[in-house]
């Protein structure tokens, strides 16, 4: 008995602790949650007032995700993504494991420019879309100057439905970069050096050490990298709305724009909401895809 | 030192020092353009190094937009974010891994997994939740999130885990009560902890965008990307002062992030010497 009560005294001592984030998550996770689901049942229009009744009222069943599904520009939208992704993770994945490269090595000046390729990720993505946009004019901007020294005449980047995407890929490459080479770093940081001694004593090249050592040994931080750069593919956003909002003409429309314009534009609050379920069950899936492939190209150490 | 070795090194400065360039340039180009006038912006051929410098562009900056204000709303959002942050996670961590009550891993799984639902699923609804409570265009509506970050208990909890047990039971021993002990004993240990989830959460927290542009819609309760974008849309090719308010929304936060650096080292440093 009075263990049982002593039990009881300790478990109510964690009442106090655990309060704030508990209705932290009630109120901002699990109650918008819940709500969201509902919502995405209804074609509620945002500005009826909201309560049960009214989401009863509105209900829809399935439509709005019948809807999306059944129209083009779910498929189009999810094609933007894929194309952002084809151009970005090569080129992200190349820049930060040379940073990372280079980094790794003790030489006078390393910690400067560490600091240097960690700048862009400091800044802001609205600061860096504004200092993008500026580059990429295709008269005043920099980049088309610097071609033109080179004898290329450069595309209208942002008003072009060609190149707006690959703009707003070179954009992210440039601001990400930094962010996955130094978590690529602790990576190589983090590898045995006995690894390298052994592959020297083998008569191992710099190359071969590389592909046959470092790589593998890296293919850890490499699963965490790009599970993080695809999660954050999907839910591209900001670069978009202030360097195209979407366009021109639609090309470069990606999922959370979308959500944000049917919800805050047009306010189709439910159809927003299976929007953003159908974004939800996209990442999930290709995490899990990614969770389990993941045994065949990494190595634990172990 | 040898050929070989010399070659080592050009390379490797050639190749730091072409990334660096990348890396610089679009700022470079951010810097000059601020310093230019308006009539300087679109002259042919593009002036590298503005010919005229003048600073016009920074006052007017401030006089465009109420933008001393708008840091000012930054700086007290994102220091407000970053406390509640650190010790409502601390807290959450502590009764996790050293408080023994009924659910604690069911309820903790609870919290993981609500990190996998993307922050556009809830966006609408907690818009809505925040209409209802009166918070739009108040500064609770962008600070109060930080009371439920996962990622923060996370870290936090892997942090104590590590810990002994047995400075617990000595506390208990000397009589101090779990307020005590979680203050005086389990905090000081987490500190390198700490300092890491205030630098992520202070930079997330700064330089977050779509939620505050749901939330603060009035121009005195902005904070600096909230600035920008506005000057943006109403001076959008007025670049030389969107380049001035670029560069003046970047310093604080490269100044938190070098002092920062340079403290963390530090820290490694003394931790030495006391271990």
């Amino acid at each position: 008995m009075k263990n049982k009560g002593k039990k009881k005294r300790e478990a109510l001592g964690a009442v106090p602790f655990m309060l704030p984030s508990f209705l932290g998550m009630i109120v901002f996770s699990l109650l918008p949650i819940v709500v969201s689901i509902i919502m995405s049942f209804t074609d509620w229009d945002g500005l009826e007032k909201l309560n049960l009744n009214t989401l009863v009222s509105h209900f829809v069943g399935l439509d709005n995700y019948a809807q999306i599904l059944g129209g083009k520009e779910f498929w189009a939208v999810l094609g933007h993504t894929c194309y952002y992704i084809v151009l970005y993770i090569p080129l992200v994945f190349i820049a930060s494991l040379a940073i990372a490269t280079l980094l790794n090595k003790a030489r006078r000046g390393v910690s400067v420019f560490r600091v240097m390729y960690y700048i862009p990720v400091l800044t802001s993505w609205v600061a860096a879309s504004l200092i993008w946009k500026w580059v990429l004019s295709p008269q005043y901007g920099i980049l088309n100057q610097l071609l033109a020294v080179i004898g290329i005449t450069g595309p209208n980047w942002l008003t072009s439905e060609v190149w707006a995407m690959p703009a707003i890929v070179l954009a992210s490459v440039w601001k990400d970069m930094g962010f996955f080479g130094l978590f690529l770093l602790s990576g190589l940081q983090s590898i045995d050096k006995t690894f390298y001694e052994a592959a020297k004593v083998d008569g191992a090249g710099r190359i071969r050490t590389f592909f046959q050592i470092t790589i593998p040994l890296l293919t850890p931080s490499i699963f965490f990298c790009l599970v993080m750069a695809l999660i954050n593919a999907f839910q591209l956003f900001p670069q978009v709305m202030i360097m195209t909002e979407g366009g021109p003409n639609g090309a470069t429309q990606v999922m959370v724009e979308r959500i944000y314009t049917y919800g805050f534009s047009y306010f189709r609050m439910g159809y927003a909401a299976a929007f953003s379920w159908l974004l939800f069950i996209i990442i999930f899936a290709l995490t899990s895809v990614q969770l389990k492939l993941q045994k065949g190209w990494v190595h634990y150490e172990s | 030192m040898n050929r070989k070795k010399i070659w080592g090194s050009v390379g490797y400065y050639f190749l730091t020092t072409l990334i660096a360039v990348i890396v610089m340039i679009p700022f470079f180009w951010m810097i000059s353009t601020s310093l230019k006038s308006k009539g300087a912006l679109m002259a042919m051929p593009i002036q590298w190094i503005p010919k005229e410098p003048t600073t016009k562009a920074y006052s007017q900056v401030f006089t465009m937009f109420p933008f001393l204000k708008a840091a000012g709303n930054s700086l007290f959002i994102t220091f407000t974010y970053t406390l509640i942050t650190v010790i409502s996670a601390s807290m959450a961590a502590f009764a996790f891994t050293k408080i023994k009550f009924p659910f604690s891993e069911k309820l903790f799984k609870v919290y993981l997994a609500s990190m996998m639902i993307p922050t556009q699923v809830t966006l609408i609804p907690l818009f809505i939740i925040m209409n209802k409570l009166q918070l739009i265009n108040k500064y609770p509506s962008v600070i109060l999130p930080s009371l439920f970050r996962v990622f923060g208990i996370f870290l936090l909890v892997q942090n104590m885990r590590s810990l002994p047990d047995d400075f617990i039971e000595a506390a208990k021993i000397d009589g101090a009560n779990l307020f005590r002990i979680y203050r005086k004993v389990i905090l000081p240990l987490c500190m390198p902890t700490i300092a890491t989830l205030c630098i992520t959460t202070f930079m997330d927290c700064w330089n977050d965008y779509l939620w505050p542009l749901l939330m603060l819609t009035d121009k005195n309760k902005m904070t600096l990307t909230l600035a920008l974008n506005s000057l943006n849309g109403q001076y959008g090719t007025a670049y030389n002062v969107l380049m001035a308010g670029s560069l003046l929304s970047m310093i604080p936060i490269i100044l938190v992030y070098i002092i920062a650096q340079t403290q963390s080292k530090k820290g490694s440093i003394e931790g030495g010497v006391k271990g």
